[in-house]
């Protein structure tokens, strides 16, 4: 009977990549027509999982059935040949070929001449198109397309190879409302036909207006799968958040109303008139979705990305900090999302690295005291309990929490007095995390202060003093740490809360 | 086992920085056996005086290499020095003067490089190809394509003296390197090269000055341009208007023979002389065995790829080694 209702069935599905294990026993099941919904947090498993399901990464273990037949995928060609096709974020068009010749390509109809069919192409390709209900012209180049035409035109290419689940990973990231809408249509439209739809989102209340079934996801675990209906937000959100490890984070206890940072008015890439202040020993933590503003506006204030407008006030005094440079020397330390295109240089050693923003400090002249450099890396390698086998080493050659610790090591070598860290432990493992959680606990008890932003929100709330939530490049809410949960920080960062 | 990896490390570590002097010493010695001229103190001290010129671009061309850019117009820009300080040295007979010329005009060009590349962002390859072709066309016309003769025995002495019994521009050479060298590894300078090379963002990010850094790099290359312009036209006795033609890629090859990595960020400078070297003792055993001077680019071109093929392998096996 199951081998009827499910289409697409995976059991005990492993993945496991050097040092993670990103899938760890993940069950899903979807049935034809449905569209079946995939929730979970960054690092959850979601895109790795759509990989697999797609051809694009094999698994480690399990089984995976189409039809009720077990299938092991070697390609995304694999996969469409079973009917499974997926939709990127980034679409796979080339923009100055036709639609229609975008439908078809690698598989153009031919003449008897061998030649491109073109009568037969243009006529397939308009009749899905047709069929679909879209008004686009199939001559029409890819590039002359609105960004949701250019999905649709991946949807109606999907039907072209006959996909009967097609995998969208965040389809509507960049369409209006209206084109919201029209997606939802095409959506109902597949359905009607038997094409199953697995729909990843980070948008609540898209999953629940278009989903028929929700699976959750965890750490690399399958949580739950409940209808819809039988199911609501805040239900999803805390089976997505899970418990809190409540230990990780070290015990906090700050009271300062002395302001010693102050940002009046930033504005610039994404960022529209924000004010802040910020105390002294105080962890304040900027909540946000991707594209919120809120590692923005760190990249503004450290003079990363350009200031527009506004000003910013250390300790008091108007500070200029429209480059790094001045940013540095004005007492702000940076690190940055990205540590390896932003934070470090993965080819030179440890030393360098550790050394990079405090070469004027460590230089007498023009010349490097490399004695005293010698020292201070040392005992900032110590004091972060960075694991190295000698400070020379590559620092491409370490963990991802290692690499981390060495960016904070490069910061705190300058001695900020506000550091602004931006996912600090991204991609670092959970022992080291907790380390960096007491470092950053330590730099208060020093006197430092700290913003913190991170889309890890157990971390956010664990950590901070107090919230500021961003969304659409302004602070929309104040939390503080006594009021703030995770249902919370979400509800006002998705907007699902008003005023 | 671990300590078998350890050795392994360290003999690859080993060949990764001296790759360029085990090819050199092995080509001395095919050199001295083929023809025995060749370990003569004069043929070497003459290989030595040949590759002078362009080892000393190929020091300016390790700094630009190490920032991950690159420079075409070096050739051009020895040929403007040249043939400009020849020129002044004509009319006003004024050693100074004419040496001061040279390597004022190699400093402007590279203030005009570095200004196109970090100030404006145009890629190194393009700015410097379009310089390439301005210089040489600068050349072209002041000369108006006659050789301008240099008659001045002071400024002669520059390119053929021999200071106890030392060829003078060999006594440059190792001067100009030794200076690179310490500004490389022991100035903050030096370090924010690497940091660049390594990653602009990243550096730019910690507070290096990432536009002052790459321009002084380019003005550091004009420089040294200017000085093997001055050195190039004393040996010759002439300045001409085909000087330095072609020499950007007999100095990039040395940088390269001498394994800096052209994607910027690793390497040292001076393996840059042993590459230039390599490129000079080529051309010797092929005159000492009296080929055809034409097929020398052949046998030049195969050193050059085989040095790159074997400089990708032992990266491989010390990215094997890391795992």
């Amino acid at each position: 009977m199951q081998s009827n209702e499910y289409i697409l069935e995976l059991d005990s599905i492993v993945k496991t990549f050097p040092g993670v294990r990103a899938l760890d026993g993940v069950h899903l099941e979807v049935k034809g027509g449905e569209v079946h919904a995939l929730c979970g947090e960054n690092g959850a498993g979601k895109s790795t999982l759509m990989k697999i399901i797609s051809g694009a990464q094999p698994y480690t273990s399990g089984k995976m059935k189409v039809d009720g037949q077990e299938v092991k995928f070697h390609s995304t060609k694999d996969a469409e040949r079973k009917g499974i096709a997926m939709i990127y974020q980034e679409f796979n068009l080339v923009s100055d070929l036709t639609v229609a010749e975008n439908m078809y390509l690698g598989r153009l109809p031919k003449s008897k001449l061998g030649t491109v069919d073109w009568k037969k192409l243009n006529q397939d390709a308009q009749n899905t198109l047709d069929k679909l209900g879209l008004k686009i012209n199939c001559k029409t180049k890819i590039r002359n397309l609105s960004v949701a035409e250019a999905q649709m035109t991946e949807i109606a290419k999907c039907l072209t190879i006959g996909a009967r689940i097609i995998i969208m990973d965040e389809p509507t990231a960049a369409l209006t409302d209206e084109e919201i809408k029209m997606l939802f249509t095409i959506i109902d439209e597949l359905k009607k036909n038997g094409i199953s739809i697995l729909y990843i989102s980070h948008r609540m209340d898209e999953i629940f207006t278009i989903s028929d079934r929700i699976t959750v996801f965890r750490d690399g675990k399958h949580v739950a799968t409940k209808n819809t209906k039988d199911t609501n937000y805040d239900d999803v959100v805390a089976m997505m958040v899970g418990k809190n490890i409540t230990d990780l984070y070290p015990k906090r206890n700050y009271q300062s109303a002395e302001v010693v940072f102050e940002l009046k008015n930033i504005s610039g890439k994404g960022v529209h008139d924000v004010n802040l202040q910020l105390h002294k020993g105080e962890i304040l933590g900027i909540a946000g979705l991707m594209g919120s503003g809120n590692i923005e506006l760190s990249k503004i204030v450290f003079g990363a990305i350009p200031q527009k407008a506004g000003e910013v006030y250390v300790e008091g005094k108007k500070v200029n900090s429209s480059t790094p440079i001045k940013a540095l020397n004005a007492g702000i330390g940076f690190v940055s999302d990205d540590r390896k295109q932003e934070g470090l240089v993965l080819i030179r050693s440890v030393k360098e690295n550790v050394s990079l923003s405090s070469l004027k400090n460590l230089s007498k002249g023009p010349f490097l005291d490399k004695k005293k450099e010698l020292e201070s890396v040392a005992k900032n390698v110590q004091r972060l309990n960075i694991k190295i086998s000698g400070i020379n080493q590559n620092v491409g050659n370490l963990s991802g929490g290692n690499q981390q610790k060495v960016v904070f090591a490069k910061v705190l070598e300058t001695n900020p007095s506000i550091c602004i860290f931006d996912e600090p432990t991204r991609g670092v493992d959970v022992g080291a995390k907790a380390e960096i959680y007491q470092i950053m606990d330590n730099l208060t008890k020093e006197g430092k202060s700290i913003i913190l932003i991170s889309s890890d929100l157990p971390e956010l709330i664990g950590m901070s003093d107090r919230i500021l939530v961003m969304r659409e490049g302004e602070i929309v809410k104040e939390i503080m740490k006594e009021e703030a949960n995770q249902e919370i920080v979400l509800a006002y960062a998705s907007g699902g809360v008003s005023e | 086992m671990n300590n078998n990896i350890s050795t392994k490390k360290k003999l690859i570590n080993f060949l990764t920085v001296w790759r360029a002097l085990i090819i050199l010493l092995l080509m001395c010695v095919v050199a001295s056996i083929i023809a025995p001229s060749f370990l003569s103190v004069g043929n070497l001290f003459n290989v030595i005086r040949q590759i002078s010129v362009v080892a000393i671009i190929g020091c300016g061309m390790t700094f630009v290499i190490l920032t991950g850019g690159i420079d075409l117009s070096v050739g051009s820009i020895v040929g403007l020095a040249g043939v400009l300080a020849a020129g002044v040295l004509a009319a006003t007979d004024n050693v100074f003067l004419a040496v001061g010329i040279g390597v004022v005009i190699g400093i402007a060009c590279g203030i005009v490089n570095g200004f196109f590349v970090s100030v404006c962002g145009i890629p190194p390859f393009i700015a410097t190809l379009g310089m390439m072709t301005l210089l040489r066309g600068c050349v072209l016309v002041y000369t108006g394509g006659k050789p301008i003769p240099i008659k001045n025995d002071i400024y002669k002495y520059i390119g053929k003296g021999e200071p106890l019994g030392i060829p003078l521009p060999i006594i440059m050479l190792v001067i100009i390197f030794i200076i690179a060298y310490v500004i490389l590894t022991y100035t903050r300078f030096g370090r924010s090269v690497y940091a660049f090379g390594g990653n602009r963002e990243a550096a730019r990010l910690s507070g290096i000055p990432v536009i002052k850094t790459e321009w002084l790099v380019y003005i550091i290359n004009g420089f040294l341009c200017g000085i093997a312009g001055v050195i190039l036209t004393a040996r010759l006795g002439s300045a001409q208007s085909t000087n330095g033609t072609g020499y950007e890629l007999d100095a990039i090859a040395a940088v390269i023979l001498g394994g800096t990595s052209l994607s910027g960020g690793t390497g040292f400078v001076l393996p840059t002389v042993v590459g230039a070297l390599i490129m000079g003792i080529i051309d010797n055993i092929l005159t000492l065995l009296n080929v055809n001077p034409h097929a020398t680019n052949i046998v030049k071109g195969a050193v050059i790829l085989i040095a790159v093929l074997a400089d990708k392998k032992v990266k491989d096996l010390s990215a094997k080694v890391e795992d």
